[in-house]
C-alpha cells in the first residue's frame, strides 16, 4: 500500500529483485557502450595506451624525469585519476540522462547514479589487467600487498559512489552543476600527484593532500605496487573515512532531494 | 461499498508546477533567490477526488493540457502531489508512453529482461515468463533484432506484454493502445476484460471514445485541471462531446 498525503512520507512503493535490475541496468550501459563501436572493448585498451606513449614522450625526452619504473608509476596515477574523473562525471549527469526513466517507471531512483559509477568497472578492470601487464614486462613484479587493492578500491568506489549521488541530484536542479564537475576534474588533474611523486609535495600539504580520495588511492596504490608495502594505516584511515563521509551525505542528500525529481526534469 | 474493496482513492488531489522549473540554471536560481524572478505556478490538478473499486475500469478523457497524464503519474507514484491523499492499494504497472524503460539498441529479448527488472521482478521469474511475452507480443521473429528496427505498433505489442504478464494490480495505460493494429488491439481488450474480471483494476488515458467505451465502465473528465464530471462512461464521453461541439 502506498501512501501519499500532505506530509509525503511515502513507503517505497518499488519491492523488486534489487540485483537483478542493478545488474541488468549495468549490462544495457556495456551492451550500449561497446555495441556501437568496431573495435569494442579495445578501446579501454587503447585510450590509456595511447596517454602512455604521449605522457612517456613528454616526460623522458622534453622533461626528464628521474623516477624509477617511469611507466608502472604514471599507470598508478592515471588509472585512478581517469576512474574517479569518468565515473564522477558519468554519475553528475545520469538523472538527466535518465529522465525518461525517472519521469515514467518506478525505478528507485538512488539506483540510476549507482549503476552509471558501477558501469565504469569493466573499463577499469581493463585497465586494472594493463597494469598487470606492465608490472610483469618491466620486472617490477607482483607482491602479496596486492591483496590490499580491491580494499582500497572498494573505499574508492563507496566514495565516487557518494558524490555521484550528492552530484546527480543537485544537477537535476543547477544543470551546471556538470560543467563545475568538468572543471573541478581538470583541477584536480594537476592536484593529483600523476606526474610527480609525492615526496615532492612540500611538507605542510602533505597532510591535507591524503584526504583527496584520489591522491590517496593514487599514494595507496604506489605504496603497494612500487614500493612492495602494505599501504599506510594513517592513509587507510583517511581514505575510509572520506569514503564514509562522502557516501552518507550523498545519500541523504539524495533522500532530501529526490521528491521533486520529477517536476524539474 | 467498504473503503477495502477500493484499489485507488485520491481526495482532493492538488498539483503545481513551477514554469521553468525544468532546465534550470544557476542564473535562474540566483534570479529568484533576488527576488526578480516572479514565480510563475501552474496547477496541474485542482482538488481532484475519486475512488476506483477492485475490478473497476476508470477513463481519464479531456483535452491536452488538462492534467490527465499528471494524475495517472500520481497514481503510479511517480510523482508526488502538493495536497491531499492518494491511496493506492497493490502493484501497479504502468505504460505511460511508448518505449519508456526501452532502449532502441538494445534487442527484443534484453529489453524484455531490463524492462521486467525494472517493473521489479527477479532473473527467474522473467525467465519464467519469458516465452509468455513474446507469445503474446507475436515478435518471435525480431526477438533477437536491436528495438531500432521495430516499428511503433511492435514496440507497442511488446511493452504491453511485459506489463500485462507482470500480472498488476493496477494496469494504468497513457494513450499508447492506438498505434497498435486491430488484430491486436482486440488481443488487448480480451487480456483487459479477463484483468477486470480477476477483479483487478484499470486506468485509462485516451482520446479515442471506442477503446474507452470498450475497457471501462466509468470516466472522470478534467478541464484545466478541475474534475468536471465523474460518472458512467457512456454519460461523460457525451458531455464531454458536447461541450467540445459548442466550443
Amino acid at each position: 500500500m502506498r501512501l501519499c498525503s500532505t506530509h509525503p512520507k511515502s513507503k517505497a512503493m518499488w519491492h523488486g529483485d534489487y540485483w537483478f535490475l542493478l545488474t541488468n541496468l549495468i549490462f544495457k550501459d556495456f551492451r550500449i557502450r561497446y555495441r556501437n563501436m568496431s573495435l569494442g572493448m579495445l578501446w579501454s585498451l587503447l585510450n590509456p595506451l595511447i596517454m602512455l606513449v604521449v605522457y612517456t614522450f613528454v616526460f623522458t625526452k622534453i622533461f626528464t624525469t628521474t623516477v624509477e619504473h617511469w611507466v608502472v608509476f604514471i599507470l598508478c596515477g592515471i588509472i585512478p585519476f581517469n576512474f574517479f574523473a569518468v565515473a564522477w562525471l558519468s554519475g553528475t549527469t545520469s538523472l538527466v540522462d535518465n529522465a525518461g526513466l525517472i519521469k515514467r517507471v518506478t525505478v528507485p531512483r538512488e539506483i540510476i547514479p549507482i549503476t552509471s559509477v558501477l558501469s565504469n568497472c569493466l573499463h577499469l578492470a581493463i585497465q586494472i589487467a594493463l597494469l598487470l601487464t606492465m608490472v610483469i614486462i618491466t620486472g617490477v613484479g607482483v607482491n602479496v600487498y596486492w591483496l590490499f587493492l580491491p580494499l582500497i578500491w572498494a573505499l574508492e568506489l563507496l566514495t565516487v559512489i557518494g558524490m555521484a549521488l550528492l552530484f546527480s541530484a543537485l544537477n537535476v536542479y543547477v544543470r551546471d552543476t556538470r560543467y563545475f564537475v568538468e572543471s573541478a576534474n581538470l583541477v584536480l588533474f594537476w592536484l593529483v600527484p600523476i606526474f610527480y611523486p609525492f615526496s615532492m609535495i612540500p611538507a605542510q600539504f602533505k597532510d591535507l593532500y591524503q584526504y583527496n580520495p584520489v591522491a590517496a588511492l593514487v599514494l595507496a596504490m604506489r605504496e603497494i605496487v612500487l614500493d612492495a608495502k602494505a599501504p599506510s594505516a594513517g592513509l587507510l584511515t583517511k581514505l575510509a573515512l572520506v569514503s564514509f563521509f562522502a557516501l552518507g551525505t550523498g545519500y541523504l542528500f539524495f533522500r532530501r532531494m529526490k521528491p521533486g525529481f520529477y517536476s524539474h526534469l | 461499498m467498504s473503503a477495502k474493496a477500493k484499489t485507488i482513492v485520491c481526495e482532493n488531489v492538488w498539483k503545481t508546477f513551477h514554469l521553468h522549473a525544468g532546465q534550470k540554471l544557476l542564473r535562474h536560481h540566483i534570479a529568484s533567490w533576488l527576488g526578480k524572478d516572479p514565480a510563475h505556478e501552474f496547477h496541474a490538478l485542482k482538488g481532484v477526488t475519486f475512488d476506483v473499486a477492485k475490478g473497476e475500469g476508470l477513463a481519464v478523457i479531456g483535452s491536452n493540457g488538462a492534467g490527465k497524464s499528471t494524475l495517472l503519474s500520481i497514481v503510479t507514484g511517480l510523482a508526488r502531489p502538493e495536497k491531499g491523499v492518494v491511496q493506492v492499494n497493490g502493484r501497479v504497472a504502468a505504460l505511460l508512453e511508448l518505449g519508456s524503460g526501452f532502449h532502441p539498441d538494445l534487442t527484443g529479448r534484453e529489453n524484455v529482461y531490463l524492462n521486467a527488472a525494472l517493473l521489479g521482478f527477479s532473473g527467474q521469474q522473467t525467465k519464467d515468463m519469458f516465452d509468455g511475452v513474446v507469445e503474446f507480443a507475436g515478435v518471435r521473429e525480431f526477438i533477437d533484432e536491436p528495438l531500432r528496427a521495430y516499428s511503433n505498433g511492435m514496440m507497442l505489442r511488446l511493452a504491453f506484454s511485459v506489463a500485462v504478464n507482470a500480472n498488476p494490480d493496477v494496469f494504468i495505460i497513457d494513450e499508447v493502445l492506438a498505434v497498435g493494429d486491430q488484430d491486436f488491439q482486440a488481443k488487448c481488450y480480451e487480456r483487459i476484460r479477463g484483468f477486470r474480471r480477476s477483479g483487478k483494476t484499470f486506468l485509462c488515458v485516451s482520446h479515442n471514445p471506442q477503446i474507452l467505451l470498450e475497457l471501462c465502465d466509468r470516466a472522470i473528465w478534467l478541464d484545466q485541471g478541475e474534475m468536471m464530471m465523474c460518472d458512467k462512461i457512456s454519460d461523460v464521453i457525451e458531455a464531454y462531446e458536447g461541450r467540445a461541439a459548442v466550443r
